[in-house]
């Protein structure tokens, strides 16, 4: 045996081994789509874990009025950070990087992407934008201290490092267009004999649309980013009043990519929560084309709602009026979405495992923030809560208890394909648990605080905002212990807990039907599909 | 008071009620289903699946339709409460808002200032926002108003009426940088009568015309009198400290006389103590006489 194979944890094979290359080289440099899922897997989530510090950290301040452990120019650099981090490196490429590479490609019967060199390069490419945005943090005039939406003027006039984070930001959004292109094409080109559209994976689906968001939007975030670096070193006073600029251009700008960005988060993750509930519900999904026909209705209509994050920036009526109307029509197809999951579960037979429990409490912790977001689509009431603790509230409960916790799904549900070997099932739900009830304390107190009228992005509040600021950091303790549990549990599964076998949940998807972990080539022969990705009796699951 | 007046409080709550409302009983309908359906048909109780339905034509126009009446119910509340959060009634008092990192000040229609928004209660009141600087926001949640405050842009107002007496806080809900969560100030909502007076009142600030001139320029948002630290250093005994200032990036200890002062308020960027940041505005709009007046008043600041 070579030495390089003992490193690996017992139970590795597949395309961990079959090429005979295992250093650090076969990894960096590999254009096997499941070597740079997992490369991506474990950038994202590195970065998803300095993000969930530093929200620690910010909650640790709002503990108490006043000065608790930091001054108010280190505070505002760390939501600036903490924002930028957990939307541009974690939530942005995780779906697509990881779970897409991993999966996609097996799920549609290919071999790999279209293109796995441009698919390398997209990997480097964010890993060099995230190493230009950690760069600026520790040089210049230290980490931008804007918010993660760089509004203008501020941003302008700013002494900390903004230039070169928003660099960074541009950077990896080259990476997100390519991930995008390379999606669409597979999509198209590689689907294996048999793998019509109509039995195409719904987390396809939801990658797909995804994948078009990423193509049509992302260049206008670019665009955007360029023109902020400009109005810096060149003074073109765009967006600057001073200069007969106008920053509501700015804010139009910035906002016609970062609400399609919203999808770009949520689509992949109601992707994965479909193809969980069916398996482990043991009955195909209720409603395949009304989910995927909302996937695209979700890409295409949610182009056209940015203004809702504009109520109270002096943009026309009419404009609000018409956004307001818009963002309402972008409810329904979520709403569907949500009815077909729950009647999926009607007369199955359900088995409550560590996946199915993330994809379960995704439900129902994405509606609270869905429902919420009726308030903020709402011209009257939003122009009360925008810009509070209503909103912070609002987004972890689409972007964290949403796809965060798909994400984790996920994680439970397919990590242990790759790597043979599973997590123990107790803790997981221990640690599950335990990050519910402390994400639901965390983040609803934040909701009544913006209701009481607390605005976001602050130091330092008034006294009769302190009780349920405390109660918050509490909630976020409890959510650090339960994610703790879970990953230590999961990680130390995956190195040398039990085997797997090639279809530990049942699954009719074509990643199931292949030896774990799958061999590099993904299929010994091209696989010919002859049944619905939710047919488990076609598949001959019993 | 009128009591047909439609208060911002009154177009606005109502919205609120219904969308928690409807809400509420869509996630008590969802989760209640969810969790009747994971405890009904779970693999203890239900080995095997009893229904293989793939679909429904009925139920899926149901619960399309269903959404569709409620959200565009919500929408048109919605829109109707924000019309009159925009219809300024006629009579309304005209004051205008000028903030600027990090403070905020009032003018009102003869010239008077104040760093707090003085009203009379039961009247509407209008605020035209000015900001010099960068944006920031113009929020008072008591009243569920809020606008940004948008450097440049004319005719930018929001308005409301306070229809009880009383202290209510008055936020900038758009960050603007180091100060932006101390740049509080209040509504003060008074009886009518008093607030004519208040207003033909001579502006005295304890009678101290260098004092009067820290408020309105607002100052005392990042330097205070009692010795603690703001987002500048404080006022308190500063005159004759020696201190360590950044003077194009090289250190030097200078003590601080009238001199320093005059030059480090129409100039500040010259000179910058050491562990503040480069972050106070130049006033160039103060007269000789109201620099003097200003470093006068510090001298005597201890
Ligand atoms: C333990 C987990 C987390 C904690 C304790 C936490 C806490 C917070 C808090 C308290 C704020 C508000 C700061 C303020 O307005 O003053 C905030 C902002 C934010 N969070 Fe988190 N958060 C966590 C996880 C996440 C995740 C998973 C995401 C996204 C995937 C996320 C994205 C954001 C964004 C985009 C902002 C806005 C930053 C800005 O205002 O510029 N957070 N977080
Ligand atoms: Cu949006
Ligand atoms: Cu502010």
């Amino acid at each position: 045996m070579n030495p390089a194979e003992n490193m690996l944890p017992a139970g590795k094979g597949g395309f961990w081994i079959d090429t005979g290359k295992t250093g650090i080289a076969s990894w960096i440099f590999s254009t096997d789509h499941k070597r740079i899922g997992l490369l991506y897997f474990w950038s994202v989530f590195g970065f998803f874990l300095v993000g969930v510090l530093l929200g620690l950290l910010i909650r640790i301040e709002l503990m108490a009025p006043g000065r608790t452990i930091m001054g108010p120019q280190t505070y505002n650099a760390l939501f600036t950070v903490h924002g930028v981090v957990m939307v541009f490196l974690f939530i942005i490429p995780g779906f697509q990087g990881s779970f897409g590479n991993l999966v996609m490609p097996i799920q549609i019967g290919s071999r790999d992407v279209a293109f796995p060199r441009l698919n390398l390069f997209s990997w480097w490419l964010y890993i060099a934008g995230a190493a230009i945005i950690l760069t600026s943090l520790f040089t210049g005039g230290g980490p931008p201290d804007t918010g993660w939406t760089f509004y203008l003027p501020f941003s302008e006039r700013t002494g900390t490092n903004v230039s070169l984070a928003v660099f960074g930001v541009f950077i990896v959004g080259f990476s997100s267009i390519l991930t995008g292109v390379n999606f669409v094409t597979t999509i198209h080109r590689l689907r294996a004999e048999g793998m019509t559209w109509g039995r195409l994976p719904l987390f396809v689906w939801s990658l797909y649309a995804t994948a078009w968001v990423q193509i049509l939007a992302t260049p206008i975030l670019g665009i955007t980013l360029v023109l902020i670096i400009a109005e810096r070193l060149l003074g073109t006073g765009l967006f600057d009043p001073a200069r007969g600029g106008d920053p509501l251009m700015y804010q139009h700008l910035f906002w016609i990519y970062s609400h399609p960005a919203v999808y770009i988060m949520i689509l992949p993750a109601m992707g994965v929560v479909t193809e969980i509930i069916p398996v482990f519900s043991r009955k195909p999904i209720f409603g395949y084309r009304m989910i995927a026909f909302s996937s695209l209705a979700i890409a295409a209509a949610g182009s056209l709602v940015w203004g809702h994050h504009m109520f109270t920036s002096g943009m026309s009526d009419t404009a609000i009026l018409v956004f307001s109307f818009l963002t309402f029509v972008v409810a329904i197809p979520s709403a569907i979405k949500v009815f077909n999951w729950v009647s999926t579960l009607y007369r199955g037979s359900i088995s409550l495992e560590a996946p199915m429990l993330f994809a379960l409490s995704f439900i129902l912790l994405f509606s609270i923030g869905g429902l919420t977001g009726l308030i903020l689509g709402a011209a009257a009431t939003d122009i009360h809560v925008h810009d509070t603790h209503f909103v912070v509230g609002h987004f972890h409960y689409v972007i964290f208890g949403g796809s965060g916790f798909a994400f984790f799904g996920a994680m439970h549900y397919w990590l242990p394909k790759f790597y043979g070997r599973r997590y123990a099932e107790k803790p997981a739900i221990l640690g599950w648990g335990l990050m519910f009830v402390g994400f639901n304390i965390l983040y609803f107190t934040m909701m009544v605080l913006g209701m009481e009228g607390m605005p976001r992005r602050y130091y330092d509040y008034l006294p009769e905002f302190a009780r349920l600021n405390f109660v918050s950091t509490m909630g976020s303790w409890i959510l650090a212990v339960g994610l703790a549990i879970l990953l230590v549990n999961l990680f130390r599964g995956l190195r040398s807990g039990e085997p797997v076998g090639n279809n530990p949940w049942g699954g009719a998807t074509l990643e199931w039907s292949i030896p774990t972990p799958p061999p590099t080539e993904n299929f010994a022969k091209e696989p010919v599909v002859t049944h619905g990705p939710y047919d488990f009796r076609g598949a001959g699951i019993p | 008071m009128d009591p047909n007046l439609i208060t911002t409080n009154r177009a606005v709550d109502p919205v609120f009620m219904f969308i928690f409302g409807v809400s509420l009983l869509l996630l008590v309908g969802i989760t209640a289903t969810m969790v009747g359906f994971v405890v009904r048909y779970h693999r203890s109780r239900a080995p095997e699946p009893t229904s293989r339905a793939e679909s429904s034509i009925w139920l899926e126009i149901l619960w399309t339709a269903l959404p569709t009446i409620l959200v565009m119910a919500m929408f048109y509340y919605g829109w109707a409460g924000y019309l009159a959060l925009r219809n300024v009634p006629r009579d309304a008092l005209q004051v205008t808002a000028t903030a600027r990192m990090w403070s905020w000040s009032f003018t009102y229609a003869n010239g008077r200032t104040s760093p707090r928004l003085y009203v009379p209660v039961g009247k509407p009141v209008l605020v035209n926002l000015v900001s010099g600087d960068v944006l920031h926001g113009f929020y008072l949640p008591a009243f569920r108003v809020k606008r940004d405050v948008v450097p440049g842009m004319k005719n930018n107002h929001a308005w409301f009426v306070a229809t009880r007496a009383g202290s209510y806080d008055l936020f900038c809900s758009v960050y603007c940088g180091e100060g932006h969560s101390a740049m509080i100030t209040t509504v003060e909502a008074i009886p009518e009568a008093a607030f004519t007076a208040w207003l033909q009142e001579e502006e005295k600030a304890g009678g101290d015309a260098g004092k009067a001139l820290l408020e309105k320029h607002g100052c005392l948002g990042c330097h205070s009198l009692d010795g603690s630290t703001k987002v500048g250093p404080t006022f308190k005994g500063l005159f004759g400290r020696s201190v360590t200032v950044l003077t194009g990036g090289a250190e030097r200890v200078i003590t601080v006389d009238e001199e320093y002062l005059q030059h480090s308020i129409l100039d500040p960027g010259a000179d910058v103590v050491k562990g503040y940041q480069p972050v106070m505005p130049p006033f160039p709009d103060l007269s000789r006489d109201e620099v003097r007046a200003i470093v006068e008043f510090l001298k005597r600041a201890k």
